[in-house]
């Protein structure tokens, strides 16, 4: 963050640290594409326990969804702000994708345990094991998500971040809108198109 | 010979952020774990040098073998390129350092604690056991009841992301980092390599990581994932397993084709032939490479269809791999071919290299792998590509940069000395092993019957394995020699055509004076270029060196505190290795960046 | 100019590398008989292990022929062009086109002639079988092999027999962790996978026995997991078929040093894993109801003999590593007696 003022010449014009995060990127989509893929396999094949018609909510889990997204927007507001210097919005679009996280990952919570006091904990089968690893990795992934706009968040506030440092806003937001990607495909393939 | 601006002391290894400098920390590191592992082999062969021999016990031979090749291919020869990767790409491009030194740091030392937590294992008798590729459900709590597979699931896990972290550098390092003017059909072969192979990385190793999360979660929380009880398959381990295992294949040879599409046309005297094929051969493999991954798994009854589409697919990618060998036998012809040690072991690495490629056509076909896999045939093989390829092209490129690395010439009799040792100890423990195979003796048995016939293969092959002990010797005997009686080498010993040459011996912490404008493939050989006012894009301005920093190591850290937690059933601990790994992001990412 | 020059002797050829592998592969030629060889995969004695040998030696021609072809050139070259003091710079040559198709389009055909053949018999090798061939069913076990034949009713383990001349589908699976079936000069190995079921389909056409091994890593004693198949002619099996499905003339009789043997079986509770049609039901260890005539025990690691029957019972897992098999503590005067009475089973 600090010596991001002088713009270094890089050989295909992109910031260094941009290039590092789309690669990052490309690598964790073969990260979930192995978690989606192996529940995928395995879809159906639970000797026992509750299935997936049982028990997942979608109603519930749509609203969850549904901020996820709104808190994207929120995050591309954010880099707006940053981009033009507007470090009061900028620092309220911000805390709002950290709350927005944060009120995705209380659904989570919420739905976690009431599917586990219904039965299906990670041991109980194969849809229980499958479904809380790949949520569970990207409920992990929105925390880790949570932390890093606070982080910004707390910069904003000490005066530290500006329009110098918009690159690293909009990388926190590449890895925001990422996760939510990933979200949008999880919650098509395991909870609208469930057999 | 020395740099005057290098700091000297504990300290500064510590805290180095400079690519030379943990290219040389990756290069010992490496090459203990390399000694290591062949100790390790060394004891299996003196176990197998007879029938029914009890110089070792099945669980030990068990734990030997397993940490043989886990050893071999990730502390050692993954490592072993990745020196040559830090300390010779950015010479190659025209940089001063890799795109993220603090990144590069933090890659090492995760290596380094991950190579050491696996092997601490041994401390409590309880060394991986289960093979290297960890067949579930064997591996499972039930039949592997130990400590000994979760150190190996752990440790990969720690060694995972070092090897992430700096496929990410490079790539970043090699498309962005470059001089003026060095497009990247100029890029030295070498440089090429070292890019597909990161981008491997990257996405090879996520896979592994999801199939060594669910084989954890099975063990230590009770999970199905591979328990066929409740409906697992452990057939998902091996598809798994392999798309990762696969391109960890190119992963280890790509880095070694790249060192000797160096050396060949050094001591040749002439460009490499072919040099757009053989850049292209190489992009190919890397794609390639993903849709061959159940050759592995030929035994396992995918049906035929699966079969001859995996057979097919595997002997395509023979295609670009022969064409690179012949590309390399172009650049030998017609050249004024000079006998040094590196290019010894360049010729060396082609003629073994072709002999470890047949067998793989022979495997390639499903039906006649079925009389050869999981027999020491297949173990001939992969010692063939391996040590024959790979372990024979990261020498070639030990005495052709050593020089640069250290200012100071390896000494060519012993070097040829070693070539010999090696060169004839591998095909005596090798080779023996095709027909051992074809006998009908398995891989992976800590003894076997004097009925099989096989004892004389055996004892020949325990003869060429110790032959290349005496070898490895010889050459650390010219790694210490060299320290106080090697010649000094100057900038280009050899008249190399590519950037590193143009600097002294060891380089300056900048590197070059001047950034060069590359106007040719082949630098150093160009008229035009030698002709050419090297203009920088830097300029006359500073010149600016990062400081190192204690941080990289501090977050490293944290990864073998977490890993602690599941061996010991204490999750509390997760929480402060997490918190170290956190605490030392956090410093390293607000550390102020000085000149 | 160049410091390295000095050091530079004149190297010999890697001509002692090329004579090395010549001598090996006279070697190998020679190896390939089976009778010193008994777990050769290059002396078929069934169609399926034919077929595979007939595949693998084309291939092998073919990969004779290009190492030749490439040593060949990799060793003219570095003989031929060696540096010479005082010749000329080498031309700068970049590259051929021509060259390049030529070498891409050549390999491409040997491997067309490898992958038709190839995919051939990946068809006809799928195990698939006749009607009205002889159904065995294989179940690995860490480390022991169980054998059931469903239409005869029988149940064994370790050495399998079979009829020569006639088809024999086998089916292979697991019943703890991966396994894998292998008897060479029968054919291919497939995997034996719990929750899977693998098909092989053979004819034997030769009498004999056949050594085979377990060629997956399985755990501790992988190693001692050994099979054999009996390849016996029609009137053998018949025969053989018929004392196993027989159990009525195998009681001991009264006060018989078998009948004390038996009272041993029962006492020591090795009735809790192992089945004796008629007096046990134990399945975790192998049916011995006719173990007496077997040729060989534990896992076809040993002979079947009194001494090692005694040595077995004695310690299981001092013979081989990690066996399920704990001491049974018989004691001294109990030993012989149960040694009679399991080599009574016949």
């Amino acid at each position: 963050m600090s010596h991001a003022a002088t713009v270094h010449h890089t050989s295909m014009g992109l910031d260094n640290r941009k290039m590092a995060f789309w690669a990052f990127i490309g690598s964790e989509c073969l990260l979930f594409g192995s978690l989606i893929s192996t529940y995928l396999i395995y879809q159906g094949r639970s000797i026992s326990g509750p299935t997936p018609a049982q028990i997942l909510n979608i109603p519930v889990t749509s609203v969850s969804t549904f901020d996820l997204l709104m808190s994207s927007l929120w995050m591309v507001l954010a880099l707006a702000a940053v981009q033009r210097g507007d470090m009061k919005w900028a620092k309220i679009w911000l805390l709002g994708v950290a709350v927005g996280g944060l009120i995705f990952l209380g659904f989570q919570y919420y739905e976690f345990s009431s599917f586990v006091h219904e039965g299906l904990t990670l041991q109980a089968n194969l849809f229980g094991a499958t479904f809380f690893v790949l949520t569970g990795t990207h409920g992990a992934h929105v925390a880790v998500g949570v932390l890093w706009m606070l982080t910004l968040w707390v910069r904003a506030l000490q005066g530290k971040l500006g329009p110098g440092h918009a690159i690293t806003v909009e990388i926190a937001g590449l890895y925001w809108h990422f996760v939510d990607v990933v979200w949008i495909a999880i919650f098509t393939l395991v909870y609208l198109l469930h057999k | 010979m020395s740099d005057s601006h290098a700091s000297t002391g504990l300290k500064s290894w510590l805290t180095t952020t400079d690519h030379k400098r943990i290219g040389m920390l990756y290069f010992w590191s490496a090459f203990g774990f390399f000694l290591v592992g062949g100790f390790e082999a060394l004891l299996i062969r003196a176990q197998l040098v007879r029938p029914d021999n009890t110089l070792v016990g099945a669980e030990t031979f068990n734990q030997l073998f397993t940490m043989h090749a886990t050893t071999m291919v990730f502390l050692a020869l993954m490592p072993l390129s990745a020196a040559f990767f830090n300390y010779i790409v950015p010479l190659q491009i025209g940089a001063r350092d890799v795109a993220f030194p603090r990144l590069n740091a933090f890659s090492y030392w995760v290596f380094l604690l991950g190579g050491l937590f696996i092997n601490a294992s041994f401390l409590f008798h309880a060394a991986p056991d289960g093979g290297w590729f960890g067949y579930a459900n064997l591996t499972e709590r039930q039949f592997s009841p130990g400590l000994n597979i979760d150190f190996w699931v752990l440790g990969l896990q720690i060694l995972g992301i070092a090897s992430l972290a700096a496929g990410f550098n490079f790539i970043v390092t090699i498309l962005n980092l470059r001089a003026p003017g060095l497009t990247m059909m100029r890029l030295p072969v070498f440089t090429w390599m070292t890019l597909i192979t990161s981008f491997l990385i990257i996405t090879a190793f996520p896979v592994i990581t999801v199939a060594l999360v669910f084989l954890l979660f099975d063990r230590t929380f009770g999970t199905h994932f591979y328990v066929t009880s409740a409906g697992g398959d452990p057939i998902l381990w091996q598809h798994l397993f392999w798309l990762f295992g696969h391109p960890e294949v190119y992963i280890l040879i790509l880095p070694a084709m790249g060192i000797i599409s160096e050396v060949l046309p050094t001591f040749s005297r002439k460009p490499l032939f072919g040099y757009t094929v053989v850049v292209y051969s190489g992009v190919l493999i890397g794609f390639m490479g993903w849709g061959v991954w159940s050759h592995h798994m030929f035994a396992v009854g995918l049906g035929p269809i699966a079969d001859s589409v995996f057979a097919t697919g595997t002997m395509l990618i023979a295609i670009p791999t022969g064409v690179k060998i012949f590309n390399w036998l172009g650049t030998l012809w017609g050249g004024q071919i000079r006998y040094t040690t590196s290019l010894l072991f360049a010729v060396g690495f082609i003629a073994m290299f072709t002999i470890g490629g047949l067998s793989g056509i022979t495997h390639a076909s499903a039906p006649s792998d079925l009389q050869q896999t999981d027999t020491y045939y297949v173990v001939a093989h992969i010692h063939y590509v391996l040590f024959g390829g790979t372990v024979l092209g990261l020498f070639a490129g030990m005495y052709y940069w050593w020089p640069k690395m250290t200012g100071r010439l390896l000494n060519e009799t012993l070097g040829k000395l070693h070539f010999w040792l090696i060169f004839v100890g591998m095909n005596l423990a090798f080779f023996p092993m095709h027909l051992s195979g074809l006998l009908g003796m398995p891989r992976r048995i800590y003894t076997y019957s004097p009925e099989l016939g096989v004892t004389g293969f055996n004892q020949v092959s325990t003869v060429g394995a110790f032959i290349m002990g005496v070898g490895m010797l010889v050459f650390v005997y010219n790694l210490w020699w060299t320290r106080r009686r090697g010649v000094a080498a100057g900038p280009d010993p050899w008249g190399g055509a590519t950037l590193e040459w143009s600097i002294p011996s060891p380089p300056p912490p900048h590197n070059f004076d001047v950034i060069p404008t590359v106007v040719s493939r082949l630098p150093r050989w160009s008229q035009t270029q030698l002709r050419a006012i090297p203009e920088g894009a830097e300029g006359p301005g500073p010149i600016h060196v990062p400081a190192g920093s204690w941080w990289p190591m501090v977050a490293a850290a944290g990864l073998p505190v977490m890993a602690i937690a599941p061996l010991t059933h204490t999750l509390w601990i997760v929480f402060v290795g997490a918190a170290i790994l956190v605490f030392g992001i956090y410093r390293w990412a607000f550390e102020p960046f000085e000149v | 100019m160049l410091p390295f020059r000095r050091q530079l002797s004149s190297s010999p050829t890697p001509v002692s590398s090329a004579w090395l592998v010549a001598l090996l592969l006279v070697a190998f030629t020679a190896c390939a008989g089976g009778g010193n060889h008994p777990q050769s995969t290059l002396d078929p004695r069934s169609d399926f292990a034919a077929d595979l040998s007939v595949l693998y030696k084309n291939i092998f021609a073919w990969a004779v022929g290009v190492f030749v072809v490439v040593e060949g050139l990799l060793l003219f070259v570095i003989i031929r062009f060696r540096a010479r003091e005082g010749a000329p710079p080498p031309p700068r040559t970049h590259g051929n086109t021509v060259l390049e198709i030529a070498w891409t389009l050549a390999p491409a055909l040997i491997l067309v002639m490898i992958a038709v053949p190839t995919i051939r018999t990946v068809f006809k090798v799928a195990g698939d079988a006749p009607a009205g061939a002889l159904r065995v069913e294989v179940v690995g076990h860490q480390w022991w092999w169980e054998y059931r034949y469903p239409d005869l009713g029988v149940v064994t383990a370790n050495e399998l027999h079979v009829p020569v001349g006639r088809p024999i589908a086998v089916s292979i699976t697991s019943a703890d962790v991966i396994h894998s079936w292998w008897a060479p000069r029968l054919g291919g190995k497939r995997d034996a996978i719990p929750n899977h079921i693998n098909h092989i389909a053979f004819v034997a056409d030769s009498v004999g026995t056949y050594l085979g091994q377990c060629v997956e890593f399985c755990g501790a004693s992988h190693a001692n997991m050994h099979l054999r198949v009996m390849v016996d002619s029609a009137a053998t099996f018949e025969a053989w078929v018929a004392a196993q499905r027989d159990t009525t003339s195998r009681r001991p009789a009264a006060g018989s040093v078998e009948a004390a043997g038996q009272q041993a079986f029962l006492k020591y509770g090795c009735i809790g894993c192992h089945t004796i049609r008629g007096v046990s039901v134990g399945i975790i260890g192998p049916n011995l109801t006719h173990v007496g005539s077997r040729t060989t025990i534990a896992g076809g690691t040993m002979m079947n003999t009194q001494d090692h029957l005694r040595a077995w019972i004695g310690n299981p897992p001092g013979m081989k590593p990690g066996s399920l098999m704990p001491a049974m503590h018989v004691s001294d005067a109990d030993l012989p007696a149960l040694v009679a009475y399991l080599q009574s089973l016949k």
